[in-house]
């Protein structure tokens, strides 16, 4: 909300300068979220009177003026504002005066006439946009004031950043409220009066949604004056409130509004048909809007109708039939109480948000209605004259809020606080915030005033306490608590530990938006139907996840079009894959992926440029796999999926299930994906790696370790992989190691076939193994690989 | 005569050898079987008796001389040899080493860490949780009824009424008292989600949130463990200040600020102590336990702490960005 300052002052006027006074309202819970001059820099500027006026010579839109400013003689000024008239009593910037941007004003000539001074309008004194004419002051402004002091130009623009609990402040009426109990000083409210009822004109109100609407006031005001202008002190405290004059009836209920933090609506009475009806809307029965936006109206909407159509959308937006417009003679004034819980959300429904709604939504005192209406009568009777019915008001007393009384015990401030307060500063506090308080020696029974609906239990209190005691004023407390230990399962790896891996392998942590781009994750991923997000930021961030890849290759491509060719980056977070089985209808698992492009080196001197492929991928996947302790439990298992290269993907495998893939970058996404050159890609479920096993230390032999070395043939189509592992099942006890160090294809090798050379380690923990042993595993291995693999020995 | 003769002849040899093979040519010039000083020892047999012992006194100094000699030329060859060769291993120093660069952590996750870190020297416990969340662990456990305002203000992805992307990590300390009765203290790192795309907002961002409930946690607490963090996270005597707010599920709720360094405040925390009637969501009882709890933005910790200036610069991942932060 922003509100003038001097307004605020008005009420209450706490020895503090405007920036001692916002800090103070920062820190009581009202952010003051900025502060604006409400006029721009200027000086030498006085009231004047224009005495004569006439037609310039010699140019057609200029006038010839002679004012008075009081000084001993008159100032010929040559003025262009086309309400610039004999009798206006104006804004003289004199010679000498300085305007806002640094103008000054001096003597000069316009077409052939001496002009001394110039005649201000709101822009050029840096006091809003309205540049269609020159101010015009009232007539009984005195003549040679300074126009700073006389507009109280020395005053600020607040704007408060209110929580949707401080509903009470969202007129000068609360925050004055405040800055009284913080300053302990009385509030000086203006007197209100009640109007003198000169016709007998009502309209009849029907409540007949008394549960979203307890309280309704109408008043008819007949014989109004419509082309009777706001006064300037009122437009004033508007505008420095930041709202625009439209027309007085308009401009007092925002007045209002901004005074006591009451909406108010204003009707046409003679655009009304009988009886007023506050109820529910038919659904999508038709309303067009006071901006002119045609509306069909949900069944869920409480507004105001007479008996033949709905007029207005309670608390919310007025409709245009029905509204107050230049020509109309008579009104009708509503002040109402809406129940905040039916108001609420409504106004999005229909992408509205006003003044009106905001304070609705939030909560308006239940008691302020007959006020509210008072103020404004009283105002508009000032403005544009006319006649006040009686207050025709109906309510339903049973659905009006009910305040409760709340124990408040003084022990239980001291701990929740960690501090005590005593007990009459408490009990003080309390009374200024305007609580009934009943006290006794431990307790106080507290009722909250109307416009602190949010008061509703003990800790609402406190923080009322802790609040105007000051939060800073608590003092900082190591925190007293039982010590437990916490679990640290050595059978479970840390996340850190896997991406402690990645980054010693180069790779760069990389974190990507969890929804992604529908058309690229179909594509690689058709197999899924990702959550569709149904309000995106944008198409290209609308679907959720199913992979990691989609944001990573992104990132890839970000990355490669920048000039960065050596990429390889990692990412850990959920997935989101369709469940039936979730609550949710979406199983989130945690993943680690990466991909990668480019050379295994940046350009080294010592290093030969060698391109990545697939091994480098599989290299980092059995790292990881590593960290976990159970390498044999995993398996790679060629595999074709649509996102890699169908020669080169494989499925991981642990303990049957896949969990987890890589391979090469279908060569098919780089255009739609913008990838350059080759690409890799893995990700594997954590969940899989997270458990590790302990380890469990064996006897270290003292035997020699014999090594021997096999080379054998096989069709190319043999999995290598497999058969190594089958060698490891074979069963032969003293075998330790195997390793393949070399696979060769070509020159003595007919093509179809590849050489694999394996050295098998073999020792016993109990002899040094003899010659006849050796060659009898190394002899069972080669058999083995002749029955099960069709394997020849190469000499 | 003769002798010292084929003693400086010997010596001169030795001199002159230049390589270890040479060298051994000159011992088995004068030392060898048939080398002159060993025919000279062979002579020996020629001389009388009386003669002997002096003739062979003066060989066996000047063989021994020589091989001395012989020795020590000999260590000297090695040594200018092994010095050859390492003169010739020799590598300019100043090249670079052969190595993968190592990567760094997001600095998004590098300020996770840290935060990790001091609280749990102090006792706390990380947990994670879902990020697609049901309205009761996102709102109404939380003290967020449907069409309380805060829940209108919150721009939240919804999937359906009942589904949404999370707004805060809040559903971790829901879920985490349901299954754990107190002392609780945790922290709950995580991603969460906002409907909100401008310079100062990313759909996605990140929050670490703290929990602390035992049986007589004080706002004074809630007060001194934040000031601590805030002066350790920044290595700073940074000005801190607690600012009344609004929280539905705290009460009394704070917002903290640090003075920045243009003197203005910043906002970086929001805390409070634990609303009862989210308690008694979890079953704990209120008026036997207290608690507080405190949720700040990553981003804008990541960004003070480290002069980042574009919050959208942690979701472009451009490595000239990421590898800054070693």
């Amino acid at each position: 909300m922003k509100f003038s300052e001097s307004w605020l002052r008005e009420w209450v006027n706490p020895s503090l300068n405007t920036h001692e006074l916002c800090e103070q309202l920062s820190m009581a819970g009202l952010e003051v979220d900025g502060i604006e001059p409400v006029a721009g820099e200027f000086s030498g500027v006085v009231v004047g009177e224009v005495v004569e006026c006439s037609q310039h010579p010699d140019a057609d839109k200029l006038q010839v003026t002679k004012v008075d400013v009081g000084d001993e003689a008159l100032l010929d000024i040559v003025c262009g504002a086309p309400n610039c008239r004999k009798g206006l009593k104006v804004a003289v910037a004199k010679v000498g005066a300085v305007l806002p941007g640094d103008f000054k004003i001096k003597k000069a000539k316009l077409r052939g006439q001496p002009s001394f001074g110039m005649l201000c309008s709101f822009s050029e004194l840096g006091m809003g946009e309205d540049h269609s004419g020159i101010l015009e002051l009232p007539a009984d402004a005195p003549i040679g004031n300074d126009v700073r002091d006389y507009l109280q130009l020395n005053d600020s623009t607040i704007e408060i950043d209110l929580t949707p609990n401080r509903a009470d402040c969202l007129g000068i009426k609360g925050v004055a409220r405040e800055m009284g109990v913080l300053n302990q000083l009385d509030v000086l409210e203006p007197s209100i009066s009640e109007v003198e009822e000169t016709t007998q004109s009502t309209r009849k109100i029907d409540l007949l949604a008394p549960k979203a609407c307890p309280r309704y006031l109408g008043r008819v005001i007949e014989g109004v004056d419509m082309s009777a202008p706001t006064p300037l002190w009122m437009k004033e405290k508007l505008r420095r409130s930041g709202i625009r004059s439209i027309d007085a009836v308009v401009d007092v209920t925002n007045f209002v509004l901004l005074e006591l933090g009451h909406p108010m609506h204003a009707f046409d009475n003679d655009a009304l048909q009988g009886n007023i009806q506050v109820r529910f809307a038919e659904q999508d029965e038709p309303l067009v809007l006071l901006d002119g936006t045609e509306i069909k109206v949900n069944a869920d909407t409480l507004v105001i109708a007479d008996e033949q159509k709905a007029l207005a959308l309670a608390g919310i937006f007025g409709g245009l039939a029905s509204g107050v417009t230049q020509h109309s003679k008579n009104i009708f004034l509503e002040s109402a109480f809406f129940s905040p819980d039916d108001i609420l959300g409504k106004s999005r429904q229909y992408g509205l948000h006003t003044d009106a709604s905001h304070r609705y939504e939030r909560g308006v005192d239940p008691d302020l209605q007959h006020r509210a209406m008072q103020r404004a009568t009283a105002l508009l009777l000032d403005i544009v004259g006319g006649k006040a019915g009686p207050i025709v008001e109906a309510v339903s007393t049973q659905y009006l809020p009910v305040r409760n009384k709340i124990t408040l015990r003084q022990q239980r401030i001291t701990r929740v606080l960690g501090q005590e307060i005593a007990a009459e500063r408490v009990h003080d506090m309390l009374e200024r915030l305007g609580m009934h308080v009943e006290a006794t020696e431990t307790t106080y029974t507290v009722e909250a005033p109307s416009y602190r609906f949010d008061i509703e239990i003990e800790e609402d209190l406190i923080e009322e306490v802790a609040r105007i005691h000051g939060y800073n004023n608590i003092q900082n407390q190591a925190p007293l608590s039982h010590l437990t230990m916490n679990a640290h399962e050595e059978s479970k790896l840390e996340l850190n530990q896997f991406k402690s891996l990645l980054l010693n392998a180069g790779y760069q942590e990389a974190i990507t938006y969890s929804f992604v781009d529908p058309k690229k994750q179909v594509a690689l991923f058709p197999e899924y139907e990702g959550l569709v997000l149904p309000h995106p930021i944008s198409s290209d961030m609308s679907v959720m996840r199913v992979s990691l890849l989609p944001g990573l290759l992104g990132a890839l491509s970000y990355n490669q079009k920048r000039q960065q060719s050596n990429v390889r980056l990692f990412e850990t977070g959920l997935i989101f894959t369709p469940s039936n089985s979730e609550k949710t209808g979406v199983e989130q698992t945690p993943y680690i992926g990466g991909v990668l492009a480019g050379n295994t080196h940046d350009e080294h001197w010592a290093i030969p440029n060698t391109p990545l492929d697939f091994f480098d991928a599989k290299a980092i996947c059995e790292q990881l796999i590593a960290l976990s302790g159970k390498a044999g439990d995993f398996t790679f298992e060629s595999a074709v999926h649509s996102a890699y290269h169908p020669g080169q993907c494989a499925n991981i495998m642990y303990k049957g299930e896949t969990i987890g893939q890589l391979g090469a970058v279908h060569p098919k996404h780089q255009k739609l994906l913008g990838l350059n050159g080759k690409v890799f890609a893995f990700e594997l479920k954590l969940s899989a790696l997270e458990s590790r096993q302990l380890p469990l230390a064996g006897t270290i032999s003292k035997y020699p370790v014999n090594r021997r070395d096999i080379a054998v043939k096989v069709k190319e189509s043999v999995e290598t992989g497999k058969l190594l592992k089958s060698i490891e099942k074979i069963g032969i006890s003293d075998l330790v190691d195997l390793n393949l160090f070399d696979v060769y294809q070509g020159q003595g090798i007919e093509p179809g076939y590849k050489s694999l050379a394996i050295s098998i380690w073999l020792q016993s923990t109990e002899k040094t193994l003899e010659d006849s042993d050796i060659q009898g595993s190394v002899d069972t291995v080669v058999e083995y690989l002749q029955d099960h693999f069709g394997a020849t020995l190469r000499d | 005569m003769q002798l010292d003769a084929i003693k400086s002849e010997a010596l001169a040899a030795v001199d002159a050898a230049s390589t270890p093979q040479e060298l051994d040519e000159v011992r088995v010039a004068y030392m060898g079987k048939k080398g002159k000083i060993t025919e000279l020892m062979k002579g020996l047999g020629a001389l009388s008796p009386e003669e002997r012992p002096k003739a062979g006194q003066l060989i066996n100094q000047i063989k021994q001389s020589v091989q001395g000699s012989i020795n020590e030329k000999l260590q000297t060859l090695k040594d200018a040899e092994l010095n050859a060769k390492l003169a010739e291993e020799a590598v300019d120093v100043t090249l670079p080493g052969r190595s993968i660069e190592a990567g760094n952590l997001h600095p998004v996750s590098r300020t996770i860490a840290r935060i990790e870190q001091y609280f749990a020297d102090i006792g706390f416990s990380v947990k994670t949780g879902p990020e697609v969340e049901d309205g009761f662990h996102n709102f109404d456990a939380l003290n967020i009824p449907k069409n309380h305002p805060a829940r209108a203000d919150h721009d939240t992805f919804y999937f359906n009424p009942d589904v949404m992307l999370r707004t805060q990590t809040s559903g971790v300390q829901i879920r985490t008292m349901e299954a754990q009765k107190p002392p609780v203290r945790i922290i709950s790192p995580g991603r969460v989600y906002r409907n909100d795309y401008d310079q100062t907002h990313t759909p996605m961002f990140h929050q670490v949130e703290g929990l602390m409930v035992d049986t007589n946690v004080s706002f004074a607490e809630l007060k001194g463990v934040l000031h601590d963090f805030l002066h350790h996270f920044f290595e700073e005597d940074l000005k801190i200040r607690f600012r009344p707010s609004y929280f539905p599920f705290t009460e009394p709720s704070a917002e903290v600020d640090v003075m920045g360094k243009n003197g203005q405040w910043l906002e970086v925390l929001g805390c409070g102590m634990v609303h009862p009637n989210v308690l008694r969501a979890v079953n704990i009882d209120p008026e036997t336990y207290t608690g507080f709890a405190f949720g700040m933005g990553v981003e804008r910790l990541t960004m003070l702490r480290y002069g980042v200036n574009d919050l959208r610069a942690f979701f472009e991942n451009d490595l000239r960005f990421l590898k800054q932060f070693n």
